[in-house]
This record gives C-alpha cells, sequence and structure tokens, in this order.
C-alpha cells in the first residue's frame, strides 16, 4: 500500500522463505528472501540455520509456509506442494563435504550433472574444473583428499548438478584457518564466473564481511535483522549477535595508489581514504577491509605529531554505555559507518555526545583485508 | 578322478545351492534392507518369522515345510499349478536350504545396510537422483561387502544344509541327495568309510575354493572402495 515501489517488482526473487516448524527444543520461525549475489545467513551455532539450509533443499519438511525459487513453488502447505529433493535443483554443499567414498573424484563430480542431463545450464565442466583447480585430483580416492580437496570437489559437485541456487553450510567450518583462506577466492570466483545465486550459511563474522552482498541475521530461530553488511555490521543493538570482541564495520573501498617505498596501500572509499599495509592489487580494485572497533580511536580534533596514519572526520551516529567499562560508538564518516570501542571512562572525559563531529584514528596496521582469518 | 556317482552327487549339490542362493538372495537384501529401516511391529513380526529357521530344530522346519510345500499342502498346491513341485524333488531341497540359510544371510546385510551414512542418501537426492537411484548408486554399492558376505555365508549354508533337507524331501539318490546326505547315508553301511571320505574331502575341497572365491571378491569391494 504505502510501501514504495520495489525496483525488482515484476522479476521474481531468486529465494522467498517464509516457514516455521516446531521443535521440543525451540521453535524456527523464519521469513527472508534473496536477491543475485551472496546472502549470508548469520547466526551463532544453534540459530537454526543448517535446518533452514535443509529445509530449501528439501531435506526437512517445514510444518507451515513456502519456500520458493524464481517464483517456482517448492514448498507450500497450503497447497499441499512438497517438492523432492531431486526435482528442487538446489546445488548443496555440505559442511562435511558428504562425498560419496565408493566414487572417485571425477564420478563424484558427475553423479548429480549426469542424473539432470536433460536441463541444460550455462556452468560448464572444464570451467568449474578449472576455477576449482581440481584438474590434478580427478582420478582420486576421495579418501586421499585433504580437507581442503574435498570442499572444493563438493562445491564442485552441487555446481555441476545443474543447480538454480546453490547453499553453502559452513562450507569451511571443518577447516584450519589456513585452509580456509585457501577456498575463500574459490568461492568469490565462482560467484563473479557464473552469476549463480548463493546462500552462504556461517557463524564467522570475518567469512561474512568478506562475502555477503546481502545478510541475514538470525538468532534463536527467528530473523532479527536483513540487509547490507555494511549497514548491519555497525549497528549497536545487532552487536549481541554480530559479537562484541570481533565487532568490527565493513569498508568497501578500491586501490587508489600504491605506496611501494612506504610499503602502503592507499585505499579510498567516497571523500576519504584509507593506508594500510600494501595490497598487490592493480589500481581501481574494489577491496573489502574490515575495521574492528577495537582497533579505532576518537579525538575531539586532528591530531599532530602521532604515529596513526589514519584520520578521518567523523560524526557519532550513535552511542551506548553499557555496564562494565566500555562504550561503543557508531561513527559516520561520509556515508561509510565505523564503529568504535572505547573506555567509557575517556568517553566521558571527552564529552563524547552523538551527532558529534569527532576525528577517528585507525592504525594502518590493524586494517586488514577482510579474509577468513 | 570323481566316480559318476560322486560327480553327480557334487553337481547335484552345487546345482541345489545355486538355485537356492539365486532365488533367495534378492528377498534377502529386501528383508534385510526393511529390517535395518524401518522399526515397528509388522517389522519385528518379519523379524523373528525370518530368524525362526535358525533357532528351530531343523526337523521341525522339514516338517513344517512338508505340511506346507508337501503334495497335500496349500502352498504345495499353488505351486503345483504353475509346475513348480517341491515334494520329493531337487526343487524341494533347494526349498528347504534357501529357508535356512535365509537367517544367516540376512544378518550381516541388515548390518551392512544399518550402516549406510544416511547422510549420503540425502546427498545424492539433492544431485538430483531418485529415491531408486539413491539405492542404487549409494546405498546397495555401500552396503555391497556385507550383502557379499551374507551371500557367500548362505551358500555354504546351502550346500551344508541337512536337517530340514532330509525332513522335507528324503534322500533319493539323483534327485535329492545332496553330499551331507549321501555321507550320512554312507555312514549309515558298515565298511563305506572310504567312500564317506573321499566325500567329505570333497566338501572341504569345495569350502576351500569357496571361502578363496569369497576372499578374492570381498578384497575387490574393497579396492573399489577405496579405489
Amino acid at each position: 500500500m504505502g510501501d514504495p515501489p520495489d525496483p525488482c517488482a515484476g522479476a521474481p526473487l531468486m529465494l522467498e522463505v517464509g516457514v516455521v516448524k516446531h521443535f521440543s527444543k525451540f521453535d524456527l520461525q523464519v521469513e527472508f528472501s534473496a536477491s543475485d549475489g551472496i546472502t549470508a545467513l548469520f547466526g551463532r551455532s544453534g540459530a537454526g540455520k543448517t535446518t533452514i539450509a535443509n529445509m530449501i533443499a528439501g531435506l526437512v519438511r517445514p510444518d507451515l509456509g513456502i519456500i520458493k525459487i524464481q517464483g517456482r513453488t517448492l514448498f507450500d502447505h497450503r497447497q499441499g506442494v512438497m517438492q523432492p529433493p531431486e526435482q528442487r535443483r538446489v546445488g548443496y554443499v555440505f559442511q562435511d563435504a558428504r562425498l560419496f567414498p565408493h566414487k572417485n573424484v571425477r564420478e563424484n563430480l558427475l553423479y548429480g550433472r549426469q542424473l539432470r542431463r536433460k536441463f541444460t545450464d550455462a556452468i560448464d565442466y572444464d570451467d568449474v574444473i578449472g576455477l576449482l583447480g581440481i584438474e590434478p585430483l580427478l582420478t582420486r580416492a576421495v579418501n586421499q583428499l585433504s580437507g581442503g580437496e574435498r570442499q572444493r570437489v563438493a562445491i564442485g559437485r552441487a555446481l555441476l548438478s545443474r543447480p538454480e541456487i546453490l547453499i553453502m553450510d559452513e562450507p569451511l567450518a571443518a577447516l584450519d584457518g589456513g585452509r580456509r583462506a585457501e577456498i575463500i577466492p574459490y568461492i568469490e570466483r565462482l560467484r563473479d564466473r557464473f552469476e549463480l545465486p548463493i546462500l552462504y550459511i556461517s557463524h564467522s563474522i570475518q567469512e561474512v564481511t568478506r562475502l555477503a552482498d546481502t545478510l541475514v541475521l538470525l538468532d534463536a530461530g527467528a530473523v532479527v535483522a536483513a540487509g547490507s553488511p555494511r549497514e548491519l555490521l555497525t549497528r549497536l543493538d545487532l552487536r549481541p549477535i554480530t559479537g562484541r570482541y570481533q565487532a568490527g564495520a565493513l569498508v568497501i573501498g578500491r586501490v587508489d595508489e600504491q605506496l611501494t617505498h612506504a610499503g602502503l596501500t592507499r585505499v579510498r572509499f567516497g571523500a576519504n581514504s584509507l593506508l594500510l599495509p600494501l595490497i598487490d592489487q592493480p589500481i581501481g580494485t574494489e577491496l573489502r577491509l574490515r575495521v574492528l572497533a577495537r582497533d579505532v580511536a576518537i579525538a575531539l580534533e586532528p591530531v599532530h605529531r602521532v604515529s596513526i596514519q589514519n584520520q578521518v572526520p567523523a560524526r557519532i551516529a550513535s552511542m551506548t554505555i553499557e555496564d562494565g567499562p566500555f562504550a561503543e560508538l557508531r561513527l559516520d564518516v561520509g556515508g561509510t559507518f565505523l564503529l568504535a570501542r572505547i573506555t567509557a571512562h575517556s568517553a566521558r572525559q571527552l564529552r563524547l555526545r552523538e551527532r558529534m563531529e569527532v576525528t577517528a584514528l585507525i592504525k594502518s596496521i590493524a586494517i586488514e583485508r577482510s579474509g577468513a582469518g | 578322478m570323481l566316480s559318476p556317482g560322486e560327480l553327480q552327487i557334487v553337481l547335484l549339490s552345487l546345482q541345489v545351492a545355486a538355485v537356492a542362493l539365486i532365488a533367495t538372495l534378492p528377498l534377502a537384501v529386501f528383508l534385510a534392507f526393511i529390517l535395518a529401516r524401518r522399526h515397528n511391529l509388522a517389522t519385528q513380526i518379519l523379524n523373528v518369522a525370518v530368524h525362526l529357521p535358525l533357532v528351530m530344530p531343523p526337523v521341525v522346519t522339514g516338517y513344517v515345510l512338508l505340511i506346507l510345500f508337501g503334495r497335500g499342502g496349500t502352498l504345495g498346491q499353488i505351486f503345483a499349478k504353475i509346475g513348480l513341485i517341491f515334494s520329493f524333488n531337487w526343487t524341494g531341497a533347494a526349498l528347504a536350504a534357501g529357508v535356512m540359510a535365509l537367517p544367516l544371510m540376512v544378518r550381516p546385510m541388515r548390518v551392512a545396510f544399518e550402516a549406510v551414512d544416511r547422510r549420503l542418501e540425502g546427498a545424492a537426492s539433492t544431485l538430483g537422483a531418485s529415491r531408486l537411484q539413491v539405492w542404487t548408486s549409494v546405498t546397495l554399492p555401500l552396503a555391497a561387502p556385507g550383502v557379499f558376505a551374507g551371500a557367500i555365508t548362505g551358500f555354504a549354508k546351502c550346500l551344508g544344509e541337512f536337517g530340514a533337507t532330509i525332513t522335507f524331501v528324503s534322500s533319493i539318490p539323483g534327485v535329492t541327495e545332496t553330499m551331507p546326505l549321501a555321507i550320512h547315508g554312507l555312514l549309515q553301511i558298515p565298511g563305506q568309510d572310504a567312500a564317506a571320505w573321499r566325500l567329505c574331502a570333497i566338501a572341504i575341497v569345495i569350502a576351500i575354493l569357496a571361502l578363496a572365491v569369497s576372499e578374492w571378491v570381498t578384497r575387490r569391494i574393497h579396492a573399489r572402495a577405496r579405489h
């Protein structure tokens, strides 16, 4: 009625989910939708993430509700529709890979592709093999693969099954730090290469910061908030879910200047820029940076003779002082939001208030290119 | 090497055991799968029925078969209409062997089906496999070592079945006289120890051969699973 006109009106959403399921321990009641790109479903373990994935894939039946993919109804309790998993064309990458132990890598990859021979898709076998770097593994037995290789094969198998959407349920959770960093670029590449919408399930704020175009926050079986990660990650009221110690903002900018002699890279976002340790990427490359709240300090005016390289003008958008020694600030830096975590004591000393103009100080070495660290 | 009489006994034994195995195998796989996956009153009753021949005296099983499948038996008359006569026929020996072997076959197969990771079946279904395709491409291959072990045990049991067979179809040379029955017959006649020993030796050789084949196939199945 009074809603603003929907720019996507007419084109069906990639994924619409509105389901209810009762469990003895808790009730799941979620409603969200997703459009193209990577939609991250974020929440701590036990929030119901995997159950939602299983319901979309058809492995778990919701009690009530509706699930649609690109306008196609997969589940609708009113109409009595419950498509079996094999008819849904939902590619599912499981946390534990679930490769078939009695088939080799190639047989695993082709399993779904051969079963769905009658469907055509834009995904090319050789492309997938090349993109995931699994050419040397094709004749290997599944139990000779490392954890990272298994997960790449599992991604390939799901991609090749001619899906309309890809669900990745914590695909990195079973891997150690190094292996995670190894897989992330593959996920970015396949998103860019295949234009396949991806529902990415995770409890890692780093992964979500790095990958998500849209963020859906889940807590105790309900959607708490949904929207752009830049917005949600800096909302102070959501920090119980997005994390306190790890709280940080997502800054999306472009490589502006390489100060090779100083070992620094300048990244521009809006009217401002940040210096950070050298990132070997061409000028103009889009980067996602993660700026942790605990690495941002506040000054009332620009500071001279200080080691901190990055000083950006900011306005305090909101501030909370809770029990304990900390104050949390949400800073508006020309439309991009940063979080700052300072002591309540200094907040009082500086007489910080909402809507005050301040200077945000960020140590260069604290800024990380968003990854899965 | 073998006298014509011995050859006939050996061939008849192999025929009875092979037919019994081939006829029972699909049923055993089906029962094992159902018993592994469904747990309700009906499957409990089924479980007891399948295992009864294992715990009943074989003579009783043979007698029950005689009553049901004999010339005057209800089931015997039904099968007679399609030309299948069990009483005092080698087919009866195969039936007795199959019934006695069934519980021994179902047990390891059921354990194998229970051990199949059902999450792999779920993964297969998301990749486009119907329930039947999941079963043939994931469930059965993963349970194959247990299914094969059950089949080998069943075949051995069919070769050696004695009590139910002799009760149901008696020991008719050239018709129902398998190796155990022939050995037992020879032992009843004084002075036939040597002939009995020869058949025992043949039985042992066949057993060793079966074991060797079973080992070889088992290793191949595992090698395939491992690649």
